[in-house]
């Protein structure tokens, strides 16, 4: 039988990786928001944070602040230049060929990735020590502290900037209607822009607390992406709070799934659980249901 | 419908006598295997080009089709067409089944509930060693047989598995240009408006998930028995996305384009080869082109160019009739 | 109309494109399968590479009876269609003689029924037992089996007291195989299995598994996968407090895991191929000579750390230069020659093909090692517990 220590244990690291998936999730929802794009790139923004941080400390040697801000700036400069080049060009594309695009894209990006710096794992140095510390009978790491730390602060941030900034609440204004934004004067374009600036902004962050953890590779981003995914379906795409409990359920279901139940099933379980809250609330858990616009 | 009859007649001469021009060698066992595409894409393509339903998932009907037979041939010693009708009949009960909740679902929703189905189904191949073989994969499935007729060169295969493709395509030629295909049609366009006029729309996308399902059971089927060996990593998310891809390179809607999309992505490795190590980013870049510059599909991609071209040359008068 | 004609004409364009490439058959045509990319690219880029470079060792040398060998490589991305098509290609147009490769125990099984079919022999580069057992007549393999890595584990336990294990394996083929000898060995080894957990291959936590183990009542963790996985392990060990041994598989080993897993490398134990420790042998082992040229050669030609994946590679290759300095030439005269290979001091231990055994190795193919201020150091065998370990 579990004891409260392992239960702890569980929910500890299961808390953990949902932060990051949240993070994930959350950039998936912002570019859907504005765009209506599920964009599968989002977890080579991922990857990016984590492989650039690896690049700036060992080929630059920047000392770890450094090379993390470059770190985001590239990918953000990613996003941004994807955006421009195979999003911005296409007028009244269908919603699925915009998604084809984002999975070429990130093909592209991790392709590329690949062939610049091959196909190894690379591990990055945690951000204070390894020492671990204990939180009644579980342990964590202090990187699992910045995990926390650094999530809450960025959804703080998004907090603050999609409901006190005009340019937060204008994007806000177009994912609920972009033409009557457009009517009253906001540049739609440049919100998308935005959405995609902000997002590979997040996905990177998320990819450089995590590296320590986790290591880095070329392929990391596909599976985070997909989990990222998940949190922000269960978050009914919100960009704030609801994909951050989408994060940590799915999170702590897989840790509690693997710990209880079996390790092997452990992402059945999850993705189980996502069907039935589909089916049940197809709207998500935290949103009230929509009429659909004809 | 005489005209599509006539389409589909030249298409079925073209693929009967193409053996004669290909010389027996790997380029047919390629060609096999775009057949077996072929059925998937098309499948796929009635989803998602004429009911407009997204789906995600489609590789874990696929491998419900392929380790039904697998099992049922190789460890249980069962006649491969009885299992192949089995694998086809339990996937299109699941698929009729689990169609009910899951196309009430829409757009991300939808695409989310697919594609966790389908990693779902995917870790049950993985998991399931006793039945499976887990990650290792599954061997010693027969090939099939008529009699003392044995399937097992690549000449055999190419007109048994195109013979049912060509079936496949047949069926959804047929499914389109009914009664169901003009609903389906305006399901797409306008749901509401289609329900209005008195489709039952949710049954009609049921069923024609169903038939996507046991369409791509039987590809699975067919695949298994050629191959003779199957393991989970060819039924994974990354196949769902390229039978995906197929459709909307070939074109949305267009079942000869899905023929098209399904040859193009199964020949294309070949063709990037001589990019070598670069061929990824070429396959990334080509996805990212074709999908801007031919929102349509190489279908009604290429005559446009080829329209366009010809108006260039002429000066003038692009506005050629069609 | 004119729609159908244009698709017509640029299929069958297409198509006579790809059938006009042809070379003239000159040199000896030896044919590969790695998986280059994919998930499985940690094995086919060094087995790739090694091929490559004892090719044009070869061919540097004035070629074998003054013959060329031209090596053609193709990549099956670790997907099983694909090496199906591939393989088909290798010996329908390309005509190899013989294959080398796939490096996955997927692939392999996906291309036997086309080698033994065509009759060309194949020496496959992966692990799985499956793979010589039961012996196919066509196919051979350098990598050491997945049981003799269990029997040295078992009986390095055995020296040590341990009798309960708990099992983390990963949950794709090298892990699934070793999980399967992991249990299917332990009753002769009189070893009982306290808890059997496996994660994903991009599993990023294995905190919850590990910690499941923790409350089990076993004496020893045995983690069975490659890179990153076990290093994350490993790393959730030390995090978790956890003293018990831990015991890994030969897919880690390699510098590189070192490196991943950091501070928490230090302790772990191996079964490991003799390459990683080949300076700490003493000057009369056999393989040495061997172990040090590759070593040497692909630290010279691709800065990097040849590894014992890239040893398959070195070893299959070898078989096949071999079998064909001894005079065959088709088909049928090398895989007869190959079946003859006797005391071959390769990279992953001495072969002894033999028409009942394809695999050709014995449980000697592996040395327990572990890890010292992050380098790998020769565990001493004491033959003690060896000889008396249960056999069968």
């Amino acid at each position: 039988m579990a004891s409260s220590d392992q239960i702890l244990q569980y929910c500890l690291s299961g808390l953990s990786t949902g932060a990051i998936y949240a993070l994930i999730g959350i950039g998936f929802a912002i570019i859907y928001n504005s765009t209506g794009i599920i964009n599968f790139a989002q977890g080579e923004f991922v990857m990016l944070g984590g492989m650039l941080t690896v690049f700036f400390l060992s080929v630059a040697v920047l000392p770890l602040p450094a090379a993390v801000t470059a770190a985001v700036l590239v990918a953000t400069l990613v996003g941004v230049i994807f955006e421009r080049l195979a999003i911005r060009p296409l007028k009244d594309a269908q919603p699925i060929t915009l998604i084809i695009i984002t999975i070429g894209g990130s093909i592209l990006i991790r392709g590329i990735v690949m062939l610049v710096w091959g196909k190894d794992t690379h591990a990055l140095p945690a951000f204070s020590g390894n020492e671990p510390l204990f939180v009644g009978g579980a342990t964590i790491l202090p990187q699992h502290l910045w995990i926390f730390v650094i999530t809450v602060l960025i959804i703080a941030a998004n907090r603050l900037y999609f409901h006190h900034s005009i340019s937060g609440k204008a994007m806000r204004a177009c994912s609920y209607n972009a033409r009557a934004s457009r009517l009253v004067g906001i540049d739609v374009k440049r919100m998308v822009l935005f959405s995609f600036a902000i997002s590979a902004a997040m996905g990177s962050m998320a990819g450089i607390i995590i590296a320590p953890l986790t290591m880095t590779s070329y392929d990391v981003g596909v599976m985070l992406g997909l989990k990222g995914f998940c949190a922000a379906i269960i978050g009914g795409m919100s960009s704030g709070i609801g994909t951050v409990f989408g994060g940590l359920i799915v999170g702590v279901l897989e840790s509690l799934g693997a710990g209880l139940v079996s390790s092997g099933y452990k992402d059945a379980i999850a993705f189980f659980i996502l069907l039935i809250i589909l089916f049940l609330r197809p709207q998500g858990l935290f949103r009230k249901g929509e009429t659909e616009r004809v | 419908m005489k005209r599509e009859l006539l389409k589909f007649l030249l298409f079925a001469i073209v693929v009967s006598v193409v053996p004669a021009f290909v010389s027996g060698g790997y380029l047919l066992n390629v060609l096999v295997f775009v057949g077996i595409f072929t059925m998937l894409a098309v499948a796929l393509n009635l989803l998602l080009g004429f009911a407009g339903q997204i789906s995600l998932g489609q590789a874990a009907f696929y491998g419900l089709g392929a380790y039904m037979s697998g099992v049922l041939t190789a460890s249980h010693g069962m006649n491969p067409w009885v299992a192949m009708l089995i694998g086809a009949g339990a996937v299109g009960l699941l698929t009729f089944v689990l169609g009910f909740p899951i196309l009430r679902l829409k757009g991300h929703s939808l695409a989310m509930a697919t594609l966790g189905l389908g990693i779902i189904v995917y870790i049950f191949f993985n998991e399931t060693v006793d039945v499976t073989g887990g990650p290792s994969g599954l061997s010693g499935i027969p090939n099939l047989t008529v009699g003392s007729f044995v399937f097992d060169s690549d000449l055999k295969n190419y007109y048994l598995i195109w013979g049912f493709a060509l079936l496949a395509i047949l069926l959804a030629v047929n499914l389109t240009n009914s009664r169901i295909g003009r609903a389906l049609k305006a399901i797409h366009q306008s749901e509401v408006a289609a329900r209005v006029l008195g489709v039952d729309v949710h049954l009609l996308k049921v069923e024609i998930f169903t038939i996507s399902g046991v369409l791509s059971a039987i590809a699975g089927s067919l695949y298994a028995h050629t191959v003779m060996f199957i393991s989970p990593t060819s039924f994974g998310f990354n196949v769902s996305i390229e039978l995906l891809t197929m459709v909307i390179i070939g074109g949305l809607g267009s079942i000869y384009g899905s023929v098209l999309g399904a040859a193009l992505l199964t020949l294309l490795p070949e063709l990037l080869r001589t990019f070598q190590d670069y061929d990824i980013i070429v396959y990334g870049l080509l996805l990212i082109l074709m999908t801007m510059f031919m929102p349509g599909g190489l279908v009604r991609g290429i005559p446009d160019a080829a329209v366009a071209l010809y108006g260039k040359l002429k000066g003038g008068g692009a506005d050629v009739e069609r | 109309m004119g729609k159908i004609i244009f698709k017509t004409l640029s299929v069958l364009c297409l198509m006579l494109a790809m059938a006009s490439v042809t070379v003239a058959a000159e040199p000896i045509k030896v044919g590969a399968l790695f998986s280059v990319t994919g998930p499985a690219s940690f094995l086919g880029e060094p087995e790739r590479n090694t091929a490559v470079m004892v090719v044009d060792k070869i061919n540097k040398a004035g070629g074998i009876k003054g013959r060329k060998v031209s090596l053609i490589v193709y990549d099956t991305q670790g997907d099983a269609t694909k090496a199906v098509q591939a393989a088909t290609r290798l010996i329908k147009d390309d005509k190899v003689v013989a294959i080398i490769g796939p490096s996955t125990t997927g692939d392999t099984m996906a291309v036997i029924p086309i080698v033994e079919k065509e009759g060309i022999p194949m020496i496959s580069c992966a692990a799985g037992i499956k793979i010589t057992d039961p012996a196919k007549k066509w196919v051979f393999k350098t990598a050491q089996n997945d049981n003799l890595a269990v029997q040295r584990i078992y009986e390095y336990l055995k020296t040590q007291g341990i009798k309960r294990v708990a099992l983390l394996t990963v949950s794709d083929s090298f892990g699934s195989s070793g999980r399967e000898q992991l249990k299917g060995l332990a009753k002769s080894y009189g070893v009982d299995i306290a808890a059997d957990e496996t994660y994903g291959p991009k599993d990023t936590d294995m905190t919850a598994q590990l910690t499941k183990i923790r409350g089990s009542e076993a004496k020893a963790i045995i983690c069975w996968g490659t890179n990153p996985g076990p290093a994350i392990v490993a790393r959730n060990v030390k995090q978790l407090g956890i003293t018990l041994p831990l015991i890994m598989s030969h897919g880690v080993s390699s510098k590189k895991f070192i490196e991943l897993a950091g501070d928490a490398s230090a302790g772990i134990i191996i079964p490991s191929g003799h390459v990683i420790v080949a300076d700490q042998l003493p000057g009369s082992d056999p393989q040495k000579k061997a172990l040090m040229s590759y070593v040497k050669e692909y630290q010279a030609r691709y800065k990097a750390e040849g590894d014992h994946f890239g040893g398959h590679a070195w070893d299959a290759m070898t078989l096949v230069k071999m079998a064909l300095e001894r005079g065959a030439a088709t088909p049928a005269a090398i895989r007869a020659q190959l079946e003859k290979t006797r005391n071959y001091n390769g990279i992953g231990g001495i072969f002894n093909f033999s028409p009942t055994d394809h695999a050709g190795l014995t449980k000697d193919a592996f040395v327990m090692v572990t890890i010292k201020n992050g380098d790998w150091v020769l565990i001493k065998d004491k033959k003690a517990g060896g000889k008396a370990g249960a056999k069968k």
